[in-house]
């Protein structure tokens, strides 16, 4: 290791280059090669990559120990594969950067996905076209590491579209299906409205600051007088536009409707693409951005309240769903939500920190709904299943395992990434800071340099005063806080009462199956069994690295013991968002809230448990509740049954005048580009070269008259220029 | 005063054999009249060089005019076989009957 250089760290490209190559090989000779070859290679793939991921992680951590955090940026490994354009202000390359965002991100990605990869093997093994389902999925961990390794935004938004069209073909993976076609492209075409406004905001930043380098940008964003001329202005309309794209890709109001479609691809799709690693790209491009995200305490406001509504909103919709994959769909955009709620609260720890355990037990529940899908042939009614506890006593385990962890069960993984957002949508104050440097931007750059400048020197001198208006737009900003937190709470709730109701419905009381598909459910072999097992014990496990600030409130010798340990992750990626964070450390409640922090978190777990025991209520107990519930809020259930129609509205308002402008282009393309147009000059050229054609009569004499009267005229017109000036016409 | 011929007289007279040539070629519809009356425009134009070659003291003029002499003597040959075989092939020298070639 020591012959590797921190600026030549060719490990990332190798990290890279392993699920390419495996693409490539399935994608050219897969049809020829033996089925088990097939999978054997897209798994080795990913071992391979998830390999060079811990090499590159071991080589951060030794590259940690004699670096230290500069120019805003933590430390880092890179790597350059070529320069790719090198055209007057703009070089860009396609170079990687490794530092302790990134690092998360590849180990979820290639460590999830090969996990994923191992279940593919059991669960598309009778599918004919296993060859091309691997090569895509291939491809999609190659685009995927693309965007979380790539050092500028460019390569960013290659990955970024290249998981999009990833994500189309495995979604319109059965494409004979045309409902299934279509999903796809839904995902796509919404997908490319988002893309749209991150490719608007990306130029913009390019147009301001004159480069796309991560690492240019955070010297930028930590200069303060640079900052305050390049990026400050634009800190908001670029922001709003990244995060417009994020949107897309991540699936939030306004642009979730194709998350909930995309379950059309296969479930071990679902798990990699649309739960663990691409939807979450949104929330990984901003917690990369947090320099420019901080800079507008608007865009930061409108950031948590959109990620607080969307998941609110999806969260209600799954209540009353029940396609088990729908459920989970939901269940994702709303976990999203909620780590777009922590960015908007400056806590980035925190949202990579649920990033990742949702990871973990939303793939494990699209892996369990996969073998459950599986093993009932292809049923996926929660109604028609019940009772599979005793028949599939492994995939029981893993799924209770993961539901308890999203439900926000105290010891299990979700609690811990959960609690620490909500605490953080409480407490946190960073908007009040940024309120004032907001003001003094506006006012004088003066002031805001001031605040950059306290910010950079790690909170040195006084802040300037806050005055006026900087006061209301504070005050304005707590209030968000507290909606948002509201909102958080209500969604936890939620999340406990429609997991528990999948859970019950699923695997307690009598199989509602008939009975030849009741004959045939069966535990699901090893190839799928494993990767059950090892996501269920992360569910678990996955969130003992980030334990509540408020376990100091343990005795003395225990604290010490676990200490070392608790806040793993919060410290691995303290230099990221060392500026961001720094933004935040005036406390709102004092340095040591912890009664208050252990007592909010006491909170949730009530609302989490209250939802799992109505959950409980209704399902075991009292089977015939459900039903009763839905008679008296009948019409609560309609529009929740109906997604609140924001599918018939957008049909209405974006889909219907589309088609129809594309339709009335057409009839102008067709009729007067087409036809008068192009048709018309056509008619005239034709028609003229027809009446001209007819001087060439074949008649010699006929030419020589030609050849005479031009001579004539030509002779004309010399004597004429003699004599008056130059010829009319000449 | 005995009559002395300036040069305008022969460009005159040039002129006017040109122009009954030219007038020719263009209405007459037998192809040997046609041909002599490109060889009267042929000759009047080599009395214009003439009579230029003679007003300047020079000899240019009477070369091309010799020049033109040949070619107009080659061009004879080539035309009248032309005429040859049209007539074989239409039995007739019109040459409004010789109008194939066109669009």
């Amino acid at each position: 290791m020591e012959t590797l250089y921190a600026d030549d760290f060719y490990f990332l490209g190798l990290i890279v280059l392993a699920p390419l190559i495996g693409a490539i090989i399935n994608g050219v000779f897969g049809s020829k090669l033996p089925r088990k070859l097939v999978g054997w290679i897209a798994c080795g793939a990913m071992a391979l990559s998830f390999l060079f991921g811990l090499i590159s992680l071991q080589g951060l951590i030794q590259h940690m120990e004699v670096t230290e955090e500069s120019g805003g940026m933590a430390p880092h490994l890179t790597f350059t594969v070529y320069e790719w354009i090198y055209s007057g202000a703009l070089t860009v390359d396609i170079g990687f950067l490794f530092d302790p965002l990134t690092a998360v991100l590849v180990l979820v990605v290639t460590g999830v996905g090969l996990l994923i990869h191992i279940y593919s093997i059991g669960y598309m093994s009778d599918d004919p076209d296993l060859w091309r389902y691997f090569c895509y999925l291939n491809l999609f961990v190659f685009a995927m590491l693309i965007l979380v390794l790539g050092n500028n935004l460019l390569v960013t938004f290659i990955g970024w579209e290249g998981v999009g069209l990833c994500s189309y073909l495995l979604i319109g993976f059965w494409f004979s299906d045309e409902k299934k076609a279509q999903a796809g492209q839904k995902a796509f075409i919404v997908n490319r409205v988002g893309d749209f406004f991150f490719l608007i905001g990306m130029f913009l930043i390019f147009y301001m600051t004159g480069t796309w380098d991560y690492v240019e940008l955070a010297q930028i964003a930590t200069n303060a007088e640079v900052a305050a001329t390049q990026l400050a202005p634009i800190a908001l309309p670029a922001g709003l536009l990244i995060f417009l794209g994020c949107t897309g890709k991540s699936a939030q109001i306004p642009l979730y409707i194709w998350l909930p479609d995309a379950m059309a691809g296969p479930t071990p799709v679902s798990a990699l693409i649309h739960a663990a690693t691409m939807v979450t790209a949104g929330v990984f491009l901003l917690a990369r951005l947090n320099w420019l995200v901080t800079l507008s305490p608007t865009l930061m406001a409108i950031i948590a309240v959109t990620g607080a509504l969307t998941a609110l909103v999806a969260a209600s919709i799954a209540v009353v769903q029940n396609d088990i994959k729908r459920v989970l769909a939901y269940s994702t955009v709303s976990q999203l939500g909620f780590m777009f709620m922590a960015i908007g609260v400056g806590a980035f720890a925190a949202a990579i920190f649920h990033l990742m355990t949702h990871a973990f037990f939303k793939a494990l529940l699209f892996l369990g709904a996969g073998a459950i899908i599986h093993a009932m042939h292809h049923e996926q009614d929660i109604r028609n299943m019940g009772g599979l506890r005793k028949l599939m006593p492994w995939t029981h385990a893993t799924f209770a395992a993961a539901t308890l962890a999203i439900a926000g069960v105290p010891l299990f993984s979700g609690f811990y990434s959960k609690d620490l957002i909500l605490w953080n949508t409480f407490a946190n104050t960073h908007v009040l800071n940024l309120a004032e440097a907001q003001e003094a931007l506006q006012d004088q750059a003066v002031v805001f340099t001031e605040v950059i400048q306290h910010i950079t020197h790690g909170g040195v001198g006084a802040l300037p005063e806050i005055t006026g208006e900087a006061v209301e737009l504070a005050g304005w900003a707590v209030t968000v806080n507290w909606v948002v937190w509201l909102m958080a709470l209500t969604t936890a709730g939620l999340t406990a009462f429609y997991m528990f109701r999948l859970y019950f419905l699923t695997f307690w009381g009598d199989c509602r199956a008939d009975e030849e598909t009741k004959d045939h459910i069966h535990e699901v072999g090893m190839p799928m069994r494993i990767p059950l097992a090892i996501l269920g014990v992360l569910s678990v496990i996955g969130g003992y690295i980030g334990w509540p600030h408020f376990i100091a409130l343990l005795p003395d010798g225990m604290y010490e013991a676990v200490n070392r340990y608790a806040f793993a992750f919060e410290n691995w990626l303290a230099d990221v968002f060392l500026v961001a964070n720094e933004y935040r450390l005036v406390g709102r409640f004092g340095d040591e809230p912890y009664w208050m922090e252990l007592g909010l978190a006491a909170l949730a777990v009530a609302v989490a448990f209250s939802g799992i025991a109505l959950a409980y209520f209704m399902y075991i107990k009292r089977p015939d509740l459900p039903g009763v519930v839905k008679e008296r809020l009948a019409v609560v259930h309609n529009v929740l049954d109906n997604k609140y129609w924001v599918d018939e509205a957008y049909d209405f308002l974006f889909v219907r005048p589309t088609l129809w402008l594309g339709r009335a282009m057409y009839w102008f393309d067709t009729n007067i580009i087409a036809g008068f147009l192009v048709g018309g000059t056509a008619f005239i050229t034709r028609s003229l070269g027809k009446a001209l054609s007819n001087l060439q009569s074949g008649n010699v004499q006929n030419y020589a008259t030609y050849v005479a009267l031009a001579i004539a005229l030509i002779v004309l017109a010399l004597l004429w220029s003699i004599e008056w000036g130059p010829f009319p016409w000449f | 005063m005995p009559f002395e011929p300036t040069l305008a007289h022969f460009l005159i007279l040039s002129a006017a054999v040109f122009t009954i040539g030219l007038v020719g070629v263009m209405i007459r519809r037998n192809a040997i009249i046609v041909f002599m009356s490109i060889e009267l425009m042929l000759n009047s134009v080599n009395l214009t060089f003439i009579a230029f070659a003679r007003y300047r003291f020079e000899t240019d003029g009477q070369i091309f005019a010799f020049f033109i002499m040949a070619v107009a003597a080659a061009e004879a040959a080539v035309a009248l076989a032309i005429v040859l075989h049209v007539f074989r092939h239409k039995r007739g020298v019109s040459v409004d009957e010789m109008q194939q070639l066109k669009y």
